[in-house]
């Protein structure tokens, strides 16, 4: 979940990271006032979600004047449907020397890892263009952070004295910021020394980890975030929106935030971890999925019949493809029960809407004497996640 | 109605041990009982039983006045 620059900011105001001077308008006229209150030249930032605005979303302008027009132009963007979320005025410091920053979990090693650069910009894009320029250093998400890791970067950045000092300050504060709230990345894209030695953080940006969201509920409540709000690239969509309100509505399991594609083949799929690679299997055999929804962590039957229901009544999609993980720890027969029930429900036979329900986890004997005694196609670990996809995608035609 | 379980309960039974209702409503974590407008008895709930986790404390408390029946079988 994508935070809003001026949110991040936010955080990293409460944990006492060093930021340029930086004041969130509503409206082009406060933006001038800001802009005269800061004097000078100013950076204004659309506050915005959508990917690839980040050049659209900025201007450099040179006095109040200049920051009321920039921002009545920066309003009007349009950030995937929705309107900007202010503009964040910002006071352009003088500073020659640049740095970035980048938190993030490495996928190879499975920890934090934190990339450095002597240079602005996003680390994943200089990662290509300077990977020379960029150092590293892995951490641990269980154990606090130690300074010496940020020492060690900030070393092998070469910095010496107070510069070393300074930075190993901030690279630290981010490190246990990026662990406190679950971020799942965190780039500081130009971190600027001053005149004066001191550092500041320009640019900034950072996602949330989607599942963590309920237990930080009290970080987004300080940050003003709804409870609905799932910060999507584009305004979610009725559908996606019910399948939030179900999750929300009872607390037994999960539904991941539901996506709406415009496929139509209906999947009920996850548990276990594996909801990304089964809609991938689907796509890899030529299958259209009409929706993304992974449900798991033991939903009620309840909640696994309302999932059905708004999978199968979405326009265009006749079939579901019902599928979990090689190994999962969610009640299958609960999800039988409960994908069965919201079939019938809607007048249908289960054997004739459920393209295929691929049944490991946790009381998956019960689960198949449910399915068998509504006909429906079965099959265990033993048919792989790539053999049920290919045969959803088979029968569905 | 329920399409995958059916709950039995004998009040009868229910009704000889003092505390028996109290405790099947409250042991039940999908909260398939509640208190009978009579004392020491309870009623099904029926939109819950199809939420019945089959973990059998009903039946560990009163193994003679409440039967969980899996219709599928």
């Amino acid at each position: 979940m994508r935070f809003y620059e001026f949110e991040t900011k936010q955080l990293l105001k409460k944990h006492r990271i060093p930021l340029v001077q930086s004041e969130l308008a509503k409206t082009a006229d406060e933006a001038e006032k800001l802009a005269s209150h800061i004097g000078g030249p100013v950076i204004l930032k659309a506050q915005a979600i959508a990917p690839g605005l980040a050049a659209a979303s900025m201007r450099e302008v040179s006095d109040s004047a200049g920051a009321k027009a920039a921002a009545t132009e920066l309003l009007g963007l349009d950030d995937g449907g929705r309107k900007p979320n202010g503009i964040l005025v910002e006071a352009r410091p003088t500073g020659e020397t640049v740095y970035s920053l980048s938190f993030t979990y490495d996928g190879t090693t499975k920890r934090p890892v934190v990339a450095a650069a002597d240079m602005a910009g996003k680390i994943d894009d200089l990662g290509d263009t300077h990977p020379e320029r960029i150092v590293r250093r892995h951490f641990s998400a269980l154990y606090p952070f130690s300074d010496y890791i940020a020492k060690e970067l900030a070393k092998s950045l070469a910095l010496e004295g107070n510069d070393l000092k300074r930075m190993t300050r901030i690279v630290s504060g981010l490190a246990r910021l990026f662990l406190e709230y679950d971020l799942a990345d965190l780039d500081v894209r130009s971190l600027v020394k001053l005149g004066d030695g001191n550092f500041v953080v320009l640019d900034v940006e950072a996602d949330l980890e989607i599942e963590a969201r309920h237990r930080q509920r009290p970080m987004l409540d300080e940050l003003g975030f709804a409870k609905e709000d799932l910060r999507q690239v584009r305004e979610p969509t009725e559908f996606e929106l019910e399948g939030a309100r179900i999750d929300d509505e009872d607390p037994r399991g999960i539904i991941s935030p539901i996506a709406e594609f415009d496929g139509n083949i209906g999947l009920v799929i996850g548990a276990g971890g594996g909801s990304l690679t089964l809609t991938d299997a689907v796509r890899k055999h030529g299958g259209r999925p009409a929706n993304y929804a992974a449900i798991g962590g033991n939903p009620s039957v309840d909640k696994a019949r309302r999932l059905t229901k708004l999978v199968l009544t979405k326009p265009g999609v006749d079939k579901i493809a019902v599928m979990s993980n090689v190994v999962s720890n969610t009640r299958a027969d609960l999800v039988a029960r409960g994908v069965i029930k919201g079939i019938t429900e809607l007048g249908f036979e289960p054997a004739d809407k459920i393209l295929i329900f691929r049944v490991p986890g946790a009381w998956e004997a019960d689960a198949a004497k449910i399915l068998k005694k509504y006909g429906v196609e079965y099959c265990d670990r033993t048919v792989s996640i790539s053999e049920a996809a290919r045969r959803a995608v088979e029968k569905v035609g | 109605m329920a399409m995958f379980i059916r709950v039995d309960v004998d009040n009868s039974i229910i009704e000889k041990a003092p505390g028996l209702a109290d405790k099947l409503v409250e042991v039940c974590p999908v909260k398939i009982f509640k208190p009978a407008p009579q004392a020491n008895a309870v009623e099904v709930v029926e939109e819950n039983v199809d939420e019945c986790t089959l973990c059998d404390l009903c039946m560990q408390a009163s193994p003679q006045g409440v039967h969980v029946i899996k219709l599928y079988e």
